[in-house]
């Protein structure tokens, strides 16, 4: 049964419980709630909340922990025999924690000592806590839980630095630095943020595997709502330092009551593409190529362009640093009005791709025509009118806008750029755009800093529309944005395509948004598109064995 | 067209205007203490000389009496001038050169760091090869092969200290205009085909004004330091002139007897390099901190 | 990573030629006629032309420079303007001397800054932090010569009278034989580069305090006193090896001020007098030597960055 009050009731033997959980800032800013919930053995629970929803604070505090400017004012962590872990000595937390309860950290590049061998760290959990008799069963233990997270446990293996592995592999090390001494509890936090959809699924099994070979009791804090679908077995969901809602997955997840929680669902975009996320009618398959004239303004008329099939034209686009070949000949049509998501993992070259198309990236070979007419590679050899064209967004919100700055400002750089317009004509256009980007006239001259990340990111926007663009390539633009502000921007893109006819290119890793933002998707693998053609044909029909594996691992509500 | 509800998104903490840089340096205590004692120094330099000789009854290079008598409110030094009336003159020509030396420095380092920083490439080895070579020598000893060769003139010892300034000013500059260069504000300006002076002055710049004022701070504190260290050798302000560094070399055998011919000038350098280092320190907590809120 | 190591050898190496240009252009930017000054002026005009031949003046510039450069190699510097005797003779008790005090104020301000740095970082924002940071800002303010003369102040002259505020050796004598007279120059050097070290100590141990890692061998249940030893210390030591070279090398340059002040017969107060003599041969070996110095010291600073950073030893990354 799912309920909007902590589940006090204990079916099972809990072996974490956390009542009323108060914690402040030392300042006195109180972050946590009073917050509860119960770990059981052998059984997951999620904690999810988008950023600054206090999850990781209520993690760490599971094992008596508290970030520096944190303190902890009210209510207790009680573990299996009763003794509440925040009034033990720091000694005695200390004892617990690496060995009763674990932490799994959500970026092990930065948790991982650079200086110290992998199989050493994970030996230190061993010695500090003292497992079995001997120097020997202790290597015993190493190599095993080496084997149980699916990583080589050979000598040579063990002696290798952290920088030597991938992101998914440093990710198993911290699982087993976690597992090694046979936690009672585990607190994963994000453990798979970052990693790709296939090393996702892989550590998600072994985590799964793990917990119920080994009856661990499980918190798993993630933003991530699919992946908790596959994962927990119960779901809190955290808003502002409290828990909204809490109960099994299925009732949660498919029947929620509190309206924070059905906002969050429903922002969430999934890739059967059976609901919508925000308001505008999804632009998908069944939707016409838009062909709607900008409203009249103050820009100067479209050019007229000679009736060629495609707007965009990328044809055997290549490119190297040195010996690794990031580019591998990449072919690409745009056509008028169309949305088109360029898909691939970290390390596919899309966001080189991107850039060489809107011409931030000079190093290539092979063409980049719009409108028929080939492009200068980088922007400062190409024509203003170009340059006005095509307009590119970037993922950060953080960095893309000057802190300096007012947005006025930096909204009004293109227009600098673009030639005879005066100061009263500059301000009218940057008040336009916006508007169009659905941001009040008043933050014209507000500073980056004073904005949220949505609202940052809505100004760089602005700042990409302002010289009315043909084509606007959007690359990762809501990859840093929490789930529900996601939804407002595709939201706001979709109604600037409909409102202004302008066609884009939307480069993501996310491929459940392929049905919430494009009419035909291209797969990006190794620097070649292996993949292309409308969206509901390569989802239901993927041609390359690339795609079909990443169909089948991605997790689904 | 509906405005954006900004309740639909997780609360985040928003900064209410930051306060500018200056007020947060001045809300610190330690800008508060370094400004009196940096400010009564300085008030010191500058208008002391105006006040010789109606205020002591004798310029600074007067005779007043016998070498190292206690005549006086401070008594004579080791030529028998009246000490007094040599400190209230002997400020002022240290902090126009430390002034000048500081500024030249700060130009000419700032130039390169951000050029070489922007530019990379070849541009970038050369100054930074050029920093090298100019940072394997100590600023001191660099001035003093300056002034062999070249004699113990004002010129001369501003323009090597500001020289061996600008490779220290050019590093800093350097590394923080690299973090800056690689936010993608920059990449957009690039990308508008903003000219390149352009994005430097009004990009990268006001980005890096912290940092660039803490090695303001320091440049100065140095500079004060290093060419009162030259006229304590000898090898800066030339007697008769009256300088703080060339009187506690002067004063110095006589400690036992006469100490004021020392310790006034001691004092003052220390008041004003102490003050001025407080103030560097002040403004790198409170360009810190703005790191942190951004 | 010995590939990486030899190119900073190579880098250092060209540096130290360079500085070597540009310390022997001195000599043509001195006005006057070096023979003359040895001389004096009433030495014939075919004595100062034998002296000339002597010297090698006539003998194009990159000859010259290049007979010096050689010099510098086998220990001949030249002569001296001032004493006409060699120059070499002339340093040689001098560079050892100058020596004992870089090594004495080194063996104490190193492990003294190191620990103070650490003490601070691990009670930060306490008392003891607050009183660390302070005194070591105004150490770091105050010129060479102020520390000095306040410490002769106070322990010479004006408030106690226990130390010699000048060097007392005769000729002839070694200057460790009264050691009593060393107490107070080590002291001044200490002074200044000490607040330095502390400073860096304290901010990189503050930084890797701060570090996920750290946090993670908290939370692995380490105990404090193993987090400071066997995870944040090996990471503060490039760092603070890098502020320690450049201390030392400073060391090379401050002891111009603290020898002139306390008379210590050094390679500073050779160099202040050889400026004060316009002894050009002087003043360029002596900034060679100290350049020198200056080159190998950092260099070696990066070599101990280079060895302790796992990433450049296993080349895995560039």
């Amino acid at each position: 049964m799912s309920t909007l009050a902590p589940n006090m009731e204990q079916q099972t033997e809990t072996a974490l419980q956390v009542t009323d959980l108060r914690v402040a800032t030392t300042l006195g800013t109180e972050i946590l709630h009073g917050v509860s919930f119960a770990l059981k053995p052998g059984r997951m629970l999620a904690l999810v909340g988008e950023s600054g929803s206090g999850k990781t604070t209520a993690g760490l505090a599971c094992l008596g922990y508290f970030r520096t400017g944190l303190q902890h004012v009210g209510g207790s962590v009680q573990l299996t025999d009763g003794a509440d872990l925040l009034e033990l000595s720091d000694a005695g937390r200390r004892g617990l924690r690496g060995g009763s309860i674990s932490y799994v950290p959500q970026d092990p590049a930065l948790s991982l000592n650079p200086a110290m061998r992998i199989g050493t760290q994970i030996m230190e959990v061993l010695r500090v806590h003292g497992y079995g008799a001997s120097e020997a069963d202790r290597r015993n233990r190493l190599a095993e839980v080496l084997t149980d997270v699916g990583l080589p446990n050979d000598a040579a293996y063990q002696r290798r630095w952290p920088h030597e592995l991938s992101g998914g592999q440093q990710q198993r090390v911290g699982i087993a630095m976690a597992f090694a001494f046979r936690p009672e509890v585990m607190v994963m936090d994000e453990p798979t943020t970052g990693l790709d959809v296939t090393t996702q699924a892989l550590v998600l099994q072994t985590i799964h595997q793990l917990m119920t070979t080994h009856a661990v009791a499980g918190l798993y804090i993630t933003h991530d709502l699919a992946v908790v679908s596959e994962v927990a077995d119960e779901v809190a969901v955290m808003l502002a330092g409290r828990i909204v809602e809490q109960g099994p997955c299925d009732q949660v997840l498919h029947a929620p009551q509190h309206a924070y929680t059905r906002k969050l669902l429903a922002a969430v975009p999934d890739l059967a593409g059976r609901h919508r996320i925000g308001e505008v009618a999804a632009v998908t398959g069944a939707m016409p190529i838009v062909g709607v004239e900008p409203a009249a303004s103050v820009r100067r008329p479209a050019a007229a362009d000679p009736d060629t099939a495609s707007l965009l034209s990328v044809a055997d686009l290549r490119l190297s640093y040195g010996s690794a070949t990031v580019l591998d000949g990449l072919n690409l049509e745009l056509g008028r009005g169309e949305s088109l998501m360029l898909l691939g993992e970290s390390g596919s070259g899309k966001t080189t791709a991107a850039r060489c198309i809107a011409g931030l990236n000079d190093d290539y070979t092979g063409s980049v025509s719009l409108a028929g007419k080939k492009l200068e590679p980088g922007t400062r050899k190409r024509s203003a009118e170009e340059r006005h064209r095509i307009q590119y967004v970037f993922q950060s919100p953080l960095s893309s806008l000057n802190p300096r700055r007012t947005i006025g400002e930096s909204v009004e750089v293109p227009l600098h750029m673009s030639g005879t317009f005066s100061r009263k004509q500059r301000r009218a256009l940057v008040l336009e755009a916006l508007d169009q980007v659905q941001l009040a006239a008043s933050f014209i001259d507000r500073r980056p800093g004073q904005l949220s990340g949505g609202e940052r990111q809505r100004a760089a926007i602005a700042r990409a529309l302002v010289n009315a663009p043909s084509v606007l390539v959007c690359d990762e633009v809501t990859s840093a944005l929490d789930v529900s502000v996601q939804a407002s921007i595709i939201d706001l893109l979709r109604t600037l395509q409909v409102e202004t006819g302008m066609a884009m290119v939307f480069v993501t890793h996310n491929i459940a948004l392929a049905r919430h933002i494009s009419q035909r998707l291209a797969v990006l693998h190794a620097g070649r598109i292996v993949d292309m053609g409308p969206t509901d044909e390569v989802l239901d029909n993927p041609q390359h064995s690339y795609t079909r594996e990443l169909l089948t691992h991605v997790p689904a509500l | 067209m509906s405005t954006i509800d900004t309740h639909t998104e997780t609360p985040v903490t928003i900064d209410e205007t930051p306060p500018g840089l200056l007020r947060r340096i001045l809300r610190q205590r330690q800008a508060k203490v370094g400004l009196a004692l940096t400010g009564v120094i300085v008030v010191l330099a500058v208008f002391g000389p105006l006040l010789l000789p109606w205020l002591t009854g004798y310029t600074s290079t007067e005779f007043a009496g016998r070498p190292f008598q206690p005549d006086g409110l401070f008594g004579t030094d080791n030529l028998g001038r009246d000490v007094l009336s040599r400190f209230l003159d002997g400020g002022l020509s240290l902090l126009v050169f430390a002034a000048l030396a500081t500024g030249l420095g700060m130009l000419v380092g700032t130039a390169a760091g951000m050029l070489a920083a922007y530019q990379g490439g070849w541009l970038d080895s050369v100054i930074m090869r050029g920093n090298d070579v100019l940072l394997a020598l100590p600023q001191l000893v660099f001035a003093l092969l300056a002034i062999t060769v070249l004699g113990p003139q004002g010129w001369v010892v501003v323009l090597v200290i500001g020289i061996t300034h600008a490779p220290r000013v050019a590093r800093v500059t350097r590394s923080a205009a690299s973090a800056v260069i690689t936010e993608d504000f920059v990449r957009a300006s690039e990308m508008y085909a903003v000219p390149r002076w352009k994005i430097l002055a009004k990009d990268v710049l006001p980005n890096i004004t912290g940092p660039l004022m803490v090695e303001l701070g320091l440049r100065m504190t140095y500079s004060i330091a290093a060419i009162a260290s030259l006229s304590f050798l000898g090898l800066g302000m030339q007697p008769p002139a009256a300088d703080w560094g060339l009187m506690i070399n002067e004063n110095r055998t006589a400690m036992t007897l006469q100490p004021w011919g020392v310790f006034l000038p001691v004092l003052a350098i220390a008041i004003l390099t102490v003050g001025s280092n407080l103030i560097t320190d002040a403004v790198a907590r409170a360009s810190a901190t703005v790191e942190e809120s951004k | 990573m010995l590939g990486v190591i030899l190119r900073r050898l190579s880098i250092s190496a060209v540096i130290l030629l360079v500085v070597s240009m540009l310390v022997f252009v001195a000599t043509l930017l001195l006005p006057g006629d070096p023979a003359q000054a040895i001389l004096g002026q009433q030495a014939t005009p075919e004595r100062l032309a034998a002296l000339r031949e002597q010297m090698n003046l006539n003998d194009p510039f990159i000859q010259r420079y290049l007979d010096w450069l050689g010099g510098l190699f086998v220990g001949d510097f030249g002569s001296s303007t001032a004493s006409g005797g060699s120059v070499g003779a002339l340093l040689g008790d001098r560079v050892v001397n100058s020596l004992v005090l870089m090594v004495a104020a080194a063996v104490i301000s190193i492990p003294v800054g190191i620990i103070v740095g650490t003490y601070s970082a691990l009670r930060r924002g306490k008392a003891g932090d607050h009183a660390a940071t302070g005194i070591s800002l105004v150490l770091a303010a105050l010129p060479d010569f102020v520390i000095g003369i306040v410490l002769v102040a106070l322990f010479s002259t004006t408030v106690f009278r226990v130390l010699p505020s000048v060097t007392i050796a005769a000729p002839g004598e070694h200057v460790w034989d009264y050691p009593g007279q060393l107490i107070l120059p080590v002291l001044t050097l200490v002074l200044v580069v000490i607040p330095y070290i502390i400073r860096m100590m304290r901010t990189t141990m503050i930084e890797v305090l701060d570090s996920g890692y750290v946090e993670m061998a908290r939370l692995k249940g380490v105990p404090e006193r193993q987090v400071i030893w066997r995870h944040a210390l090996p990471h503060a030591i490039a760092p603070v090896a890098q502020v320690v070279a450049i201390q030392l090398a400073w060391l090379a340059g401050g002891i111009v001020i603290v020898e002139f002040l306390f008379r210590y017969p050094g390679m500073g107060q050779a160099l202040v007098d050889a400026v004060t003599n316009r002894d050009v041969q002087v003043v360029q070996a002596l900034a060679m030597l100290i350049a020198a110095v200056y080159v190998v010291v950092n260099l070696l600073a990066d070599i101990v960055g280079i060895m302790t950073n796992p990433k450049l030893r296993t080349g895995g990354m560039r």
